[in-house]
């Protein structure tokens, strides 16, 4: 199969650019920049927000939004630390807290579909109820003492530790999920134009469930991944975690309004948070307010590139030029 | 007129009843079982009681929700209203403390600096043809670090009796930012009842193309819609900064674009746009708050006011949702 560039991998392209070009910058600046040692604490320091970004691409690429993916890392990461507290072998614990943020998305997801209420609210009200789980589990960080954790967090494969091997092979297994399986195939489908989904005879119920869901795991293994990362739980873990989720989804390329991007380009858009991060960290007299500055920024610049792309794409291209029309269509349901 | 009026009235109630059912049920709930909820003392002419403590505490978000109404009826949504009153309480101290300047000018500067920022966003959606979410996504992000940049990363503290008299003093026998609410709804109804513009906002929500072919400009009306709403972020911000005498960069309106969102959307404005109901807005922002106050004075433990408040909105959405009615009434029809 030949490789052609398309109008969709361009701001794929500019993403890691601008990944490039940070990452080079900032190694000539910093003495000790350009290091492994530099790069695996990239991927292990933003594990957890990487996977709430990947739960996130596939929720926003089927035209969705998931607001709770904070709160579920918050309410995983102290329900994990208290199950552990009460002499629950970590394992069971982290397959339990898995399987109840799988579940929660999946009952968020049938909300969404069966009620036809926006995605916006529902999880919004998802988001309050889990951070208030959260809080009834405990209102204190809770530490985890356990032989189990401490081999896992120091367990690595040569450089890298396992929270960072994790990371890139859930990167890979989201990618062949999006590109390379029938779910995926619906998801874009789906996120292009839903009646069209429904009348080409997509299963339409059964993905958008099943996608809350995989969010809600993605979420709940992001609450797992703090705990291994601070050895403890704590309510108010991912405060806000969501809006950085979108932001590393909307700055890897991914439309907002469904349909277009790429979860590779989501790997870059967290990448290039971490490195504003790490940059920030290294100059040393710069505050944290920055960091806020700068994603805005960076928002604003591909948000307008990808504008720029849909309207030189002409009337009609690609993505939805006019949101009113898309929205006006009748919903047809099988 | 009169004949128009009993036309538009069982209209206009019927999309106000659910909520005002929610709220009176809530009351009702309170007045029965909660000791105290209902007494209202006058001292010194002025009104103390859970009552108005609910009237004075759902001021900030029953301002925001008249903006955020209009935004909403064109089909769009306001994230970053929180980063704006941040903004706005930050810049209000400053000018007042460091700056020294008078009062007056110091609101009216941060008023009007609200107003820009509420047409920088109206700027991305309507111009720029940015969706809402993203749009203000960049501001509510990038707004807060700015709140923290102006206060110099600190809490700036306002030793100001005419400041702390916006959100403390008494207008009427009634908190003052009650006042400012019914001027602002005041605003807001002639602005929108009193000219084309409510017409204009339902138009190019309800179908943007079909206002643009009838001759209405989508941008103008979206611009107005997100500058007003970042005015009325302003006077929120400048609420809360007045009420603990102080700016406080990171927590002040955090999360308040979420209460302001659920309010309208319990108060009857469909999320995807057209109609809108002022009034239903100020009844959801009424209903939040008293649930609010009631958790707490029923004694619910604070770690289950979140789970509480979940569940009651979820309820209140899914018993306004057109859909499940339908599915309920089809089973009920096989069944």
């Amino acid at each position: 199969m030949k490789f052609r560039l398309s109008r969709t991998h361009i701001p794929l392209l500019a993403t890691s650019a601008v990944f490039a070009l940070f990452y080079t910058g900032a190694s000539f600046r910093y003495d000790g920049f350009f290091s492994w040692t530099v790069f695996v604490n990239l991927l292990h320091d933003n594990a957890f927000l990487g996977f709430v970004a990947i739960g996130m691409t596939f929720v926003i690429l089927a035209g969705g939004i998931d607001l709770s993916v904070g709160a579920v890392v918050g309410f995983t990461s102290t329900f994990v630390a208290r199950l552990i507290a009460h002499q629950l072998h970590p394992l069971p614990a982290i397959l339990i807290a898995l399987v109840i943020g799988t579940g929660f998305g999946a009952g968020m997801g049938a909300l969404i579909r069966f009620t036809a209420l926006p995605p916006f609210l529902v999880t919004l009200a998802g988001m309050f109820f889990m951070r208030g789980l959260g809080f009834a589990v405990s209102l204190e960080t809770i530490p985890i003492k356990h032989p189990f954790y401490e081999a896992i967090s120091e367990f690595s494969l040569r450089v890298f530790p396992v929270t960072a091997i994790l990371f890139l092979s859930v990167v890979g297994a989201a990618i062949y999920l999006a590109h390379y399986t029938r779910f995926g195939r619906a998801i874009y489908a789906i996120g292009g134009s839903e009646p069209s989904a429904a009348l080409m005879g997509l299963p339409v119920s059964r993905t958008k469930i099943g996608l809350y869901a995989l969010s809600g795991l993605c979420a709940a293994l992001g609450g797992v991944t703090y705990t291994f990362y601070t050895s403890s739980g704590n309510a108010l873990a991912g405060t806000m975690l969501e809006l950085d989720a979108i932001a590393a989804v909307v700055i890897g390329g991914t439309l907002l309004s469904g349909g277009v991007g790429y979860v590779f380009g989501t790997l870059i858009g967290v990448l290039i948070l971490g490195v504003i991060q790490t940059i920030i960290t290294f100059q040393g007299t710069w505050n944290s307010w920055w960091t806020k500055i700068a994603i805005g920024v960076l928002l604003l610049a591909f948000i307008l590139l990808q504008r720029f792309l849909q309207s030189s794409a002409g009337r009609g291209g690609s993505g939805v030029a006019n949101p009113a029309m898309a929205r006006n269509m009748p919903v047809i349901r099988p | 007129m009169s004949e128009r009026l009993s036309r538009l009235m069982p209209a206009r109630l019927r999309q106000l009843i659910w909520p005002l059912m929610a709220l009176a049920a809530l009351l009702l709930f309170n007045g029965l079982f909660t000791d105290g909820f209902a007494r209202v003392t006058i001292r010194d002419g002025h009104a103390y009681g859970s009552l108005v403590d609910i009237l004075k505490l759902s001021s900030r978000v029953m301002l925001v929700s008249l903006g955020m109404t209009l935004v909403i009826a064109t089909a769009g949504v306001d994230l970053s209203v929180g980063a704006v009153v941040a903004i706005a309480g930050s810049v209000a101290a400053r000018l007042i403390v460091q700056q020294q300047i008078g009062l007056p000018m110091a609101l009216a500067a941060t008023s009007g600096l609200c107003l820009v920022l509420g047409a920088w966003n109206g700027t991305l959606v309507g111009w720029l043809g940015v969706q809402p979410i993203v749009a203000t996504l960049i501001l509510m992000v990038a707004g807060r670090g700015i709140a923290q940049l102006l206060a110099g990363g600190q809490i700036i503290t306002v030793e100001s009796s005419g400041f702390s008299f916006i959100a403390g003093g008494y207008f009427l026998g009634l908190p003052f930012p009650v006042t400012m609410v019914a001027l602002m709804l005041l605003l807001t109804v002639a602005l929108t009842r009193g000219t084309a513009l409510g017409l204009f906002i339902e138009a190019v929500g309800n179908n943007e193309t079909a206002a643009l072919f009838a001759g209405v400009n989508p941008c103008a009306v979206k611009m107005f819609a997100y500058a007003f709403t970042g005015l009325c972020s302003g006077m929120a911000g400048i609420i809360e900064a007045s009420d603990i005498k102080a700016a406080d960069a990171n927590n002040a309106g955090l999360y308040l674009e979420l209460d302001v969102i659920l309010a309208v959307v319990i108060g009857g404005t469909p999320l995807n746009g057209g109609r809108f109901d002022l009034a239903g807005s100020l009844v959801g922002a009424l209903i939040i708050q008293t649930l609010t106050t009631t958790i707490k004075m029923r004694g619910v433990p604070v770690e289950y006011t979140l789970v509480v408040k979940a569940v009651v909105v979820l309820v209140i959405c899914l018993a306004q949702s057109p859909e499940l009615r339908k599915l309920l009434l089809q089973r009920r029809a096989s069944a």
